[in-house]
């Protein structure tokens, strides 16, 4: 898709500006349309287990992961640190808002609460991002790795604000309107809403004047600075709307389990987002998607499959691990990669420019 | 996008399977903590719970009990996804579990949101769990870390002479609660504690810690489980560590005790207290020891019973004779097997538990020390035996409340 999409950007770089029905390519498509509606009546299908813990869940690792994916598959830069500032966001809702823990929460109404744990989960990760833009590659990685351990570290000690170890409980979640926003079926709907809004965004800043600049910026930093681009400028604000989509989900994910602790910020939690984009793909939006669909079937039920089995349920950890590792041998980059494969073969080589490729 | 569309269709099928509720069972969650730092206790926890099930049956009247198990790591969100999951989709009734102090207190709130279930605690003991705003729901049959280490206090600073001691310990809840008895009792004496060493759970170099640990004190405490507890005796060892050790309740227990190597040797004449004592003398004791043994082969087990299957065959035990008193009615939201669960009297193995008016256990505590039985395998013996320990460790409750709760500098030391 990547090469698609760079395709179009060498031959018409105005084209998608001037052409709204191509800007949104799922308008054209079936699948989209019915997944959208699959996705509408959820609550009609699925308990609330599956709503919540599989769906919802789902949907918040998505948001989390496609922020990575944005960076990644746009911006060539692989943040770790995407979880750290969802992480953030969750303790700042905590932290402003109300919850168990009176001597830390300021107890703000969530109207207050969120949009300032919003605002300073998008500022710590555009800093995070101000210091990684000027490395590159492996760099990048490492810097950002550093950010979300000390990040982890910090919390599991702190206790003035953090709350150490424990965390915060009891969290309190929006009751507006007459509704309990945090029941299955509204939690579901937020959560949906909020995730569908970042695909969207995102879908449709791979296809603006600023997203094609940052996939320039991407393929080649040195032509694009010499077309007058700002190059980090561009990686900057690149960090700042991730930094953004990330932040929305931390909230959901406070207001999921009603309480946030270190656990939830750890680093081998930072890499299970990168595992997310990578398994799904990080060439297209959708990829986070299904790659934390994936996960989340995987890590709920893993136990109970080997026990079923009659094996030791103790090694489900390997089990996960061997579904990654099949899914990345067979397919570098995820399973996109593998679904369009197999849509090339069956096209009987009529039309080979849409071959996945990986970045990273 | 249409990919997305194929996984959904997929799983509808799940939804199916899921759904199917089966009716003359009683359906019971158990959380153990079978990943992370904690794994060999979890494992060992589940060893008790297992021969509980052998000793006492899993019939109750003409209902079977069913239990599903859900691995946590000894982090509050682990187990908040946990028992969300066997309520939500196994959809259990009665909830035995956690394992460890924060995941105790994390679940205790969330038993709050489902205050027609049950909930016995499996084997966590941070104070705050049942001491600060307990949830009407959650019974716990084990002491707290606190009441953990009554008698240890007095026992070193009268038999063993230590008036200076210096701490290491978890920097979570339940290592938290160990400390604040400790402190309490050893400094109501006149003893010292110049100084408390955090570290985060699950960390696996000491060797800071080490060389931080003051020369001028009698002894050295240790509050450390699991794998940190053995990570630390041997990163000791090689520093050439030669200090008395004083230890916690996850510290001296079977987990460690039996480790590999011989790192633990340095633990060989450390006291401790603990809710139990493995060579106890007591019959209700030795058959529990002989029924764990007899469950399992001895490369499965552990030589004895460590705390953690104790308390988890301890919660099994008052699961299921309450259940048996009402005759498994779980109607009216469970409330009839509610007050079962708080009026019973356990005969345990590590001996009578009541609850008190906040669910939380009264029991018998223990002061050890750490003996080599002559073949190379360490055992905690029985130096002093403590019935009747409360939650309030004996204060008057205006008092202890105003000790404060458990946390890095609270206690202070002094005498209260």
């Amino acid at each position: 898709m990547s090469l698609a999409h760079d395709a179009r950007v060498a031959v018409r770089p105005t084209a998608a500006a001037q052409r709204p029905a191509q800007a949104w390519p799922e308008i054209n498509n079936p699948a989209a349309w019915i997944v959208a509606a699959i996705l509408l009546i959820m609550p009609l299908i699925a308990n609330g287990f599956f709503l919540i813990e599989i769906f919802a869940t789902t949907l918040i690792l998505g948001t989390i992961a496609l922020s990575l994916m944005f960076l990644a598959g746009y911006g060539g830069m692989v943040s770790l640190m995407q979880l750290t500032i969802a992480g953030f966001a969750a303790y700042m809702v905590a932290v402003f808002g109300t919850s168990d823990n009176a001597n830390i929460s300021l107890g703000w109404p969530w109207w207050l609460a969120v949009p300032m744990a919003i605002a300073l989960a998008t500022a710590f990760g555009t800093l995070g991002g101000a210091l990684a833009v000027r490395t590159e590659g492996i760099y990048t990685i490492m810097i950002t790795l550093a950010i979300g351990a000390a990040f982890y570290y910090f919390t599991n000690q702190n206790w003035a604000i953090f709350n150490g170890h424990t965390g915060i409980n009891n969290v309190a979640t929006p009751h507006f309107w007459g509704v309990n926003w945090r029941a299955d079926i509204p939690f579901y709907y937020i959560v949906l809403a909020v995730a569908a809004l970042c695909y969207l965004a995102v879908e449709y800043i791979s296809r603006a004047p600023f997203g094609l600049a940052l996939q320039g910026v991407r393929d080649n930093p040195r032509r694009m600075a010499a077309l007058g681009f700002n190059v980090n400028a561009h990686r900057v604000a690149a960090y700042a709307f991730a930094s953004f989509v990330a932040a929305l989900a931390g909230v959901l994910q406070v207001w999921n389990y009603r309480q946030i602790s270190p656990g939830s910020v750890s680093v081998g939690a930072c890499i299970d987002v990168l595992i997310i984009a990578v398994v799904g793909g990080i060439t297209r939006p959708i990829g986070p998607f299904i790659g934390a669909l994936i996960f989340v079937l995987l890590r709920t039920f893993a136990l109970d499959f080997l026990v079923k089995l009659g094996l030791d349920g103790n090694r489900f950890r390997l089990l996960i691990g061997l579904g990654f590792l099949a899914i990345v041998f067979w397919s570098s980059d995820g399973v996109i990669g593998l679904w369009q494969r197999w849509r090339q073969s069956q096209r009987s080589n009529a039309n080979r420019s849409g071959g996945g490729r990986g970045h990273g | 996008m249409s990919k997305c569309s194929v996984g959904l269709i997929a799983l509808s099928s799940l939804f199916l399977s899921g759904a199917a509720i089966a009716q003359e069972k009683i359906k019971v969650g158990v959380t153990a903590t079978l990943e992370g730092t904690y794994t060999v206790l979890g494992e060992d926890g589940m060893r008790g719970h297992q021969t509980a099930l052998n000793v006492l049956g899993k019939k109750v009247g003409d209902k079977e009990l069913e239990f599903i198990v859900a691995s946590t790591d000894a982090t509050p969100d682990s187990a908040v996804r946990a028992v969300r999951k066997l309520i939500e989709q196994d959809k259990v009734q009665i909830l035995l579990s956690p394992l460890s102090g924060d995941e105790g207190i994390a679940v205790k709130n969330f038993a709050k949101t489902h205050p027609e279930l049950t909930f016995i605690n499996a084997a966590s003991g941070a104070q705050e769990t049942t001491y600060v705003d307990p949830a009407p729901n959650f019974f716990r049959y084990n002491m707290d870390g606190a009441q953990w280490q009554v008698g240890l206090g007095k026992y070193a600073y009268d038999t063993k002479g230590y008036r200076k001691i210096a701490t290491v310990g978890e920097d979570y809840s339940f290592i938290y609660t160990q400390v604040f008895g400790l402190v309490l009792e050893f400094c109501g004496q006149g003893g010292q504690v110049t100084n408390r060493q955090w570290v985060p759970l699950g960390t696996k170099d000491f060797a800071s810690v080490i060389a931080a640990l003051p020369d001028d004190v009698d002894a050295i405490y240790l509050g450390l489980g699991g794998a940190d507890a053995v990570n630390f005796l041997n990163q000791y060892q090689q520093a050439g560590g030669k200090a008395h050790l004083m230890g916690g309740s996850i510290m001296i227990d079977q987990t460690i005790l039996s480790s590999k190597g011989n790192a633990k040797n340095a633990l060989i004449g450390t006291i401790a207290a603990s809710g139990q004592a493995d060579t106890w003398e007591d019959p209700g004791w030795q058959k529990f020891v002989k029924a764990y043994q007899d469950a399992f082969p001895p490369n499965k087990r552990f030589p004895s019973p460590s705390l953690l299957a104790t308390n988890y065959y301890g919660s099994t035990m008052a699961l299921i004779l309450a259940l048996r008193e009402v005759n498994g009615d779980l109607s009216d939201n469970q409330s009839k097997f509610k007050a079962a669960l708080a009026k019973i009297e356990l005969d345990a193995p590590n001996g009578k538990i009541k609850l008190d008016s906040n669910r939380q256990a009264i029991g018998t505590n223990f002061v050890t020390e750490v003996v080599d039985d002559g073949k190379g395998a360490l055992f905690s013996k029985v130096v002093k035996v403590i019935p009747n320990v409360n939650q309030t460790l004996g204060y008057d409750p205006a008092v202890f409340a105003k000790i404060g709760l458990p946390s890095r500098t609270v206690p202070e030391c002094k005498k209260y």
